[in-house]
C-alpha cells in the first residue's frame, strides 16, 4: 500500500490520539448514556486504521506493540471473568456487581461487572478488527 | 441458584479464551482444551444428575426473570445433548492431539473448537428464542472457520456451499422470529407457548411453524435442503468432520424438538404430518445417497442424513414410544457417528487416503482396529444387540403401532440399506487385500505413541455403544424421562414462569 | 407507515434472492447481505411501528409515563446486525480466499465436492 499524502500525515498525528480519546470516553460513559464497549472499540479501531492507512501495516503493528490476537484474548477473558463475581454472592451468573469507590476529592467512582463487561467488550472488538486490518493490508502489501 | 445449568456454556468459553491466550505454545493450548473439555463432560454429568431429581432445572441470566430476561432451562433432552456434547468433546480433545497439524493449530484450532462447544451447549440450554439464534451464529462462525483450516481447493467449494446454506437458513431464522414476536410480543419459549396458545390459531402461525421447520431442517440437513452436508462435511480435517458429524446436524434436530413439541403443537395434523414426510424423503435420499458413493468419510457424510430422518420420525409420529425412541436414537448417533468418523481418520493415518478403491488389507494388520470399526459400522447399521438395534427397534414399533405404514417400512428398507453401505466399507477397507499401488510403508509400523492416542477415543466409544446395547434398558428410562416431558410442555412451562398455565 | 415498510421488505427480500441466484460469488454475498438487511426490517416492522418516547422510567417511578417505544426489537435488530456484521466479514475473506484459491468467481464451475 502507498503510504498517505503529506495532509494525511500531520493530520494522522493529530486525529489518532484524539480519536482514541473520544474512544475511551464513549466507554466509560455507556452505561447509562448512549455509547459502550463495541461502538468505542470500533471507534478506537479507526483510529488505527486511519494510522494504517498513513503509515503502513508495519509500523501500525510496531505502534501496537502487542499482537491482535493477544488483546482478543485478553478482552475475552476480562468479558469472562466479569460473569463469576455474582457466583460469588450466590446470584446467577452476570447478575451486576457494583462497588462504590470514594476518591480523595469527594467524587465517587461506581467499578461495577457491567464495567468490566464493557471493557472487555472494547478490547475484543478492537482487537478483531485489527486483525482483520492487518492480516488483509499485510496480504495486499506481500503481493 | 443452579450454576450447573450455566457452567457447560461457561467453560468452553473459559477454555477457548484461555487456549487464545495460550497461542504462543502449543503444549499448553493441548493440555488446556483436554482440560477443559474433562470440565465440560463433569459439568454436564451434574447437569444430567441435577435434572434427574429436579425434572426442570432453570436459571435466570443476571437475576432477571422469565419471560423479561434470558432463561436457561435443562429439561431431560437438553441434560441428554449437553452430556453428549461433553462426551464428544472429550473424544476430539484427545483425538486432536495427534491429528491436528501444527499450522492449523496456529491458526486457532483450539479456541475455534470450544467456541463451537459453547455454542452447541448454548443452544441446548437457552429458553429463549432469539438467545436460541445467537447460540447458532456462534456455532456457525467458529464452524466456518474450522471447515476452511488448511485451505485446499475441496474445502474452499465445500465451504462456499456450507455458508450460503447456512446463512439462509438464519436469516429465515431470524425473519420467523421477528413474525413471531410481531404476534405474541415475547421472546421466552414457554412465554410464547403460553401466549400461542391462548391467542386465536390462525393461518399466520401455521406460516411460521414452516419457516421455523425450514430453517431448522436446513441445519439438520433434513429433505430436501441437505445438499450442503455431502458438499462440505468431507473436506475439513478429520477431527473437525467428526465433531461436526457427531454434533452440528443434532443442533438442529434438537431445535425442532424443542419448538415443535413446546411451541407449535396446536395444529399438529399438519405440521407432524408434513415432518413424517420429511422424515421418509429424508432417510430415503440420504441412503440413495450413500449407496452410491466410493469413498470412506463421504459415504459416512451422506449417512448422516438418512440417520437424521430417523430422528425426526420420533418427533413426527409425536407419540411417547416414538419420541422416546427419537431421543433414544440421538444418543446412539452421536457415539457411532463420530466414533466412525474418528476410525476413518486413522485408516487415512495409515494408508494416506479415503478412496476405498485404493484401501485394502488392514484386517490383516490391524484386526483390533478393524473389530473397533464393524462394532460401530454393525451399530449404525441396526444389528442386535447394538445401540442401534434398539434405537431402531424403539421407533419402528412406534411406527407400527402409529399404523405409519410408509414410514415404518422406509425405516426398514433404509436399515438395510445402511447395513450394504456398512459392508461395502468393511470389504472393501478391511476385508480384501492391499492395492499394489497404495503405499503401504505406514501401515506395518509399529505402535507409536500418536497413533495409541488415535486409538484412545475410539476405544472409548466403541465400549459406549456396547454399553448402550447391552444395558438399552436405563438408557430408554432416560429417554422416556424426556419424551414426558417433551409431550408435557406444561411442566417446562411452568418450571420457567413459575406459574401453572 | 407500515404498507410502505412491507413492501420495502419485500422488495430487499426478492433483491436478495435475485442476487443468490446469480452465477458471480460476489453478487452471492451481495445477496446475503440483502437478506439480513431484510431479515432486520422485517422484524422492526412485525414488532409495530409505535411513535413514543423512550423506554425510561422516570427516578421514582415503578413504571413509565406515557407511551414508550419497545425496545426489544430494536435491541434484537443492533444484535442480529452484530452478527451479521461478523459473519459477513467472514464471508468477504472466504471468496477472497476462494478467489484465490480456485482462480474463478463462477459458481457454476465449483461443483467438485457435489457429487
Amino acid at each position: 500500500m502507498k503510504p498517505g499524502t503529506l495532509i494525511l500525515h500531520v493530520a494522522a498525528r493529530f486525529l489518532v490520539p484524539l480519536q482514541l480519546l473520544f474512544s475511551i470516553f464513549l466507554l466509560l460513559r455507556g452505561h447509562n448514556e448512549p455509547g459502550g464497549g463495541f461502538i468505542a472499540g470500533l471507534v478506537a479501531s479507526g483510529a488505527f486504521a486511519l494510522y494504517l492507512f498513513t503509515f503502513g501495516a508495519v509500523m501500525t503493528r510496531d505502534l501496537m506493540r502487542i499482537d491482535p490476537r493477544n488483546i482478543i484474548g485478553i478482552g475475552l477473558f476480562l468479558a469472562m471473568a466479569s460473569i463469576f463475581p455474582a457466583w460469588i454472592q450466590g446470584e446467577p451468573f452476570f447478575t451486576a456487581q457494583w462497588w462504590p469507590v470514594m476518591l480523595p476529592g469527594g467524587n465517587e467512582i461506581k467499578l461495577s461487572t457491567p464495567l468490566l463487561f464493557d471493557i472487555g467488550v472494547y478490547l475484543t472488538v478492537f482487537g478483531s478488527v485489527m486483525m482483520m486490518f492487518v492480516t488483509l493490508t499485510e496480504t495486499e502489501e506481500r503481493v | 441458584m443452579s450454576p450447573e445449568v450455566a457452567l457447560p456454556i461457561i467453560i468452553p468459553l473459559m477454555t477457548g479464551t484461555l487456549t487464545l491466550l495460550a497461542w504462543r505454545s502449543n503444549i499448553l493450548q493441548k493440555i488446556l482444551s483436554v482440560v477443559g473439555s474433562i470440565a465440560l463432560l463433569i459439568s454436564s454429568i451434574w447437569l444430567l444428575t441435577s435434572v434427574k431429581e429436579q425434572g426442570h432445572v432453570v436459571l435466570y441470566m443476571g437475576n432477571w426473570v422469565a419471560p423479561y430476561g434470558i432463561t436457561l432451562v435443562a429439561d431431560m433432552l437438553s441434560a441428554i445433548m449437553v452430556f453428549l456434547t461433553g462426551m464428544t468433546a472429550v473424544a476430539i480433545a484427545v483425538y486432536s492431539l495427534a491429528s491436528a497439524s501444527a499450522s492449523h493449530e496456529r491458526f486457532g484450532y483450539y479456541p475455534l473448537m470450544h467456541l463451537l462447544l459453547a455454542g452447541v451447549a448454548g443452544s441446548f440450554l437457552t429458553g429463549d428464542i432469539f438467545n436460541l439464534y445467537v447460540w447458532f451464529e456462534v456455532m456457525l462462525i467458529a464452524s466456518f472457520a474450522l471447515l476452511i483450516l488448511g485451505g485446499e481447493r475441496a474445502q474452499m467449494e465445500g465451504a462456499v456451499k456450507y455458508v450460503t446454506m447456512n446463512l439462509l437458513s438464519s436469516a429465515i431464522f431470524l425473519s420467523a422470529i421477528g413474525l413471531l414476536y410481531g404476534l405474541v410480543g415475547t421472546l421466552n419459549m414457554a412465554d410464547i407457548a403460553v401466549k400461542l396458545s391462548e391467542a386465536e390459531h390462525t393461518g399466520l402461525v401455521d406460516v411460521i411453524a414452516v419457516m421455523f421447520m425450514v430453517a431448522f431442517g436446513i441445519k439438520a440437513a433434513a429433505f430436501p435442503l441437505f445438499f450442503w452436508l455431502p458438499a462440505s462435511y468431507h473436506t475439513g480435517p478429520v477431527a473437525v468432520s467428526a465433531l461436526f458429524a457427531g454434533l452440528l446436524t443434532k443442533v438442529g434436530v434438537y431445535a425442532l424438538f424443542r419448538v415443535f413439541s413446546l411451541i407449535f403443537n396446536q395444529s399438529i395434523e399438519f405440521t407432524h404430518q408434513l415432518l413424517i414426510w420429511i422424515a421418509v424423503f429424508t432417510m430415503v435420499t440420504g441412503v440413495l445417497g450413500a449407496a452410491a458413493q466410493f469413498e470412506f468419510r463421504r459415504i459416512l457424510s451422506i449417512h448422516i442424513i438418512s440417520q437424521i430422518g430417523y430422528i425426526l420420525l420420533g418427533l413426527a409420529l409425536f407419540t411417547p414410544l416414538a419420541l422416546a425412541g427419537g431421543v433414544f436414537f440421538i444418543i446412539h448417533i452421536i457415539i457411532v457417528k463420530t466414533n466412525l468418523f474418528l476410525i476413518s481418520g486413522i485408516t487415512h493415518r495409515l494408508l494416506g487416503t479415503y478412496e476405498l478403491k485404493k484401501l485394502g488389507g488392514i484386517y490383516k494388520s490391524r484386526p483390533f482396529l478393524s473389530i473397533l470399526f464393524l462394532v460401530s459400522a454393525l451399530s449404525l447399521a441396526g444389528l442386535p444387540p447394538l445401540s442401534g438395534f434398539f434405537a431402531k427397534f424403539i421407533l419402528i414399533r412406534a411406527g407400527i403401532e402409529a399404523e405409519a405404514w410408509v414410514a415404518t417400512g422406509a425405516a426398514l428398507f433404509v436399515g438395510m440399506l445402511t447395513l450394504y453401505s456398512m459392508i461395502k466399507i468393511w470389504s472393501e477397507v478391511f476385508w480384501k487385500s492391499l492395492p499394489d499401488e497404495t503405499d503401504s510403508s505406514a501401515i506395518n509400523q509399529q505402535m507409536t505413541p500418536s497413533l495409541a492416542i488415535l486409538y484412545l477415543p475410539v476405544i472409548i466409544l466403541t465400549v459406549l455403544t456396547l454399553l448402550i446395547g447391552l444395558m438399552a434398558q436405563p438408557i430408554y428410562m432416560i429417554s422416556e424421562f424426556a419424551a414426558e416431558q417433551l409431550l408435557n410442555p406444561s411442566g417446562y412451562i411452568e418450571a420457567v414462569l413459575g406459574v401453572k398455565p | 407507515m407500515e404498507p410502505i415498510m412491507a413492501v420495502t421488505v419485500g422488495f430487499l427480500y426478492a433483491a436478495a434472492i435475485y442476487m443468490m441466484l446469480r452465477r458471480s460469488i460476489v453478487k452471492l454475498v451481495i445477496g446475503l447481505m440483502l437478506l439480513s438487511n431484510a431479515a432486520n426490517l422485517l422484524i422492526f416492522t412485525s414488532a409495530g411501528m409505535t411513535r413514543g418516547a423512550p423506554p425510561l422510567i422516570p427516578l421514582g417511578a415503578m413504571q413509565p409515563e406515557g407511551i414508550i417505544a419497545d425496545p426489544l426489537p430494536q435491541a434484537l435488530i443492533l444484535t442480529a446486525i452484530v452478527i451479521a456484521f461478523g459473519v459477513l466479514a467472514f464471508a468477504v475473506v472466504l471468496i477472497h480466499r476462494a478467489y484465490n484459491i480456485l482462480h474463478t468467481d463462477n459458481l457454476d464451475l465449483m461443483k467438485d465436492t457435489d457429487t
